[in-house]
């Protein structure tokens, strides 16, 4: 009996180490963000966002500091923290969910489509988010990009009546990462 | 019987373990990043004083300073609407710790120029520094003739100012400054008044929306240099700001809009209605782009 016990506990701590063999992950993912309105086309980006996939379950999740978006306009990007994502408040925006009908065996260079289910948080808003995830495995890499439309009021980012003509009332996020095998905890 | 329940156990701690945050896998290298603070002020004044503040690297600010007269000169003045005083000037950020301006005030058709320099900026993290430390410098030149009965040399009607200013956001919505000051004047209206004239200025805004602000201002002139007929400034306003502009309005004593007129030759007695209202006008141009990091 001892040994069916002990079996178990190595079987359990060996999908452990699987597990891990199984996630792929990046700290340099690169977003970028577009609104555009009549008077002014506000964009930025960041390389800096965090992004971990368990391609056995799908399980995928990605952080971004918000202070690392990159603006052309230095005063743009300080309006940007202090007055509509109130960065100090709410340093990160999150998306966790599931990458459903994800390949069983990838085939290096071959791009496959899937389709992500999850909830996106922003400014302290959590909403419920789908979209179709292009990704390929290249040399033991993932390649995975995305494209999201956001509505500024579903995340309760208050554009004032002064500037509204200025500031597009939806945002378009283009998401591009390249993960590498997890190896272990660092 | 027990080995089935060890089981289960083992599979529940191990299924456990599945389910926690993935991304608390990666380190996350954000957490301890030196993080300057920023929005200190809505722009680089905070009414008359210049604020803790700087025009970001290669971004351009036109200024434009506007004064009414005095509230107390009655309705004949239109309780001083009649009057306007004013200053247009820019001001241009080389670095992002370092912005050249100029400018030229109606009052005295006065030249001014200067440079703020940020030596250290309030930052969060690992080094940071608590406060904001800038110096700042000026010089002004008065084109009018004051005294016909003398020969006018240009180096009488320069001014300079040298400036300390020390602030801090103490939250989202307090931040506050503190400015030691000199004003040089090379020639003073008579010898009883000192050439240094030493004061102190504080600064203060409270955030009443995230666009909007209360800002207050005192400068305080230390006794003995300068005659009793000049007042210490006090200025209360408010920053609208809306996108690439600031709008600032406010109640003020001074009719100068530049610093050693303001500090050292503040006439209006708040006590007596002499305050003028005014409003600054802030717009930046982003000039040229600093290069993606």
């Amino acid at each position: 009996m001892k040994k069916l016990i002990l079996v178990a506990m190595i079987s359990i701590l060996w999908t452990g180490a699987i597990t891990h063999a199984q996630k792929y992950f990046t700290k340099t993912g690169t977003v970028r963000f577009v609104s555009a309105s009549t008077l002014e086309k506000i964009e930025a980006e960041t390389k800096t966002a965090n992004c971990i996939l368990d391609i056995k379950t799908g399980a995928l999740e990605m952080a971004i500091l918000i202070k690392s978006f990159n603006f052309e306009k230095a005063l743009m990007q300080e309006h940007f923290n202090e007055d509509y994502m109130e960065s100090d408040k709410f340093p990160k925006a999150t998306v966790k969910g599931i990458l459903t009908n994800l390949s069983d065996s990838l085939v290096n260079g071959v791009k496959y489509e899937g389709q992500f289910k999850g909830t996106i948080t922003i400014h302290g808003q959590s909403k419920p988010i789908e979209s179709k995830v292009t990704y390929s495995l290249m040399t033991g890499s993932i390649q995975a990009s995305t494209e999201l439309k956001i509505s500024l009021a579903d995340f309760k980012i208050e554009i004032p009546s002064l500037v509204k003509d200025n500031i597009g009332k939806t945002v378009d996020i283009f998401i591009n990462t390249k993960l590498e095998l997890f190896k272990k905890p660092q | 019987m027990k080995k089935y329940l060890l089981i289960t156990i083992c599979l529940l701690v191990g299924l456990s373990g599945k389910t926690q945050d993935m991304l608390s896998l990666l380190s996350d290298s954000t957490a301890k990043m030196k993080e300057p603070v920023t929005a200190i002020f809505k722009t680089t004044k905070v009414i008359n004083l210049q604020s803790v503040e700087n025009t970001a690297a290669g971004v351009f600010d036109f200024k434009l300073g506007h004064r009414f007269g005095f509230l107390n000169t009655g309705l004949k003045e239109l309780f001083g609407l009649d009057q306007a005083t004013m200053r247009l000037g820019g001001e241009f950020g080389l670095t992002n710790d370092l912005m050249v301006g100029i400018g030229r005030s109606t009052y005295e058709k006065t030249l001014d120029s200067y440079f703020k320099w940020r030596i250290i900026r309030q930052s969060t993290g690992s080094h940071s520094s608590p406060v904001t430390v800038s110096a700042f410098g000026s010089i002004a030149l008065k084109t009018i003739r004051t005294n016909p009965e003398r020969k006018n040399y240009i180096v009488d009607n320069l001014f300079y100012t040298g400036q300390l200013i020390i602030g801090a956001k103490i939250n989202d919505g307090l931040s506050l400054q503190v400015s030691p000051t000199v004003v040089h004047r090379n020639l003073t209206l008579n010898s009883a008044e000192k050439n240094d004239v030493f004061a102190v200025g504080a600064g203060g805004r409270i955030k009443l929306t995230r666009h909007t602000s209360f800002n207050v201002e005192y400068i305080y002139i230390l006794p003995d240099q300068i005659s009793t007929e000049f007042k210490n400034s006090l200025s209360l306003g408010f920053d609208i700001e809306t996108g690439g502009h600031v709008f600032q309005i406010h109640a003020t004593n001074s009719t100068s809009m530049i610093e050693k007129g303001f500090i050292s030759e503040t006439v209006g007695d708040w006590a007596d209605g002499g305050i003028h209202f005014g409003f600054n006008i802030s717009r930046v141009f982003t000039l040229w782009r600093p290069k993606k990091k």
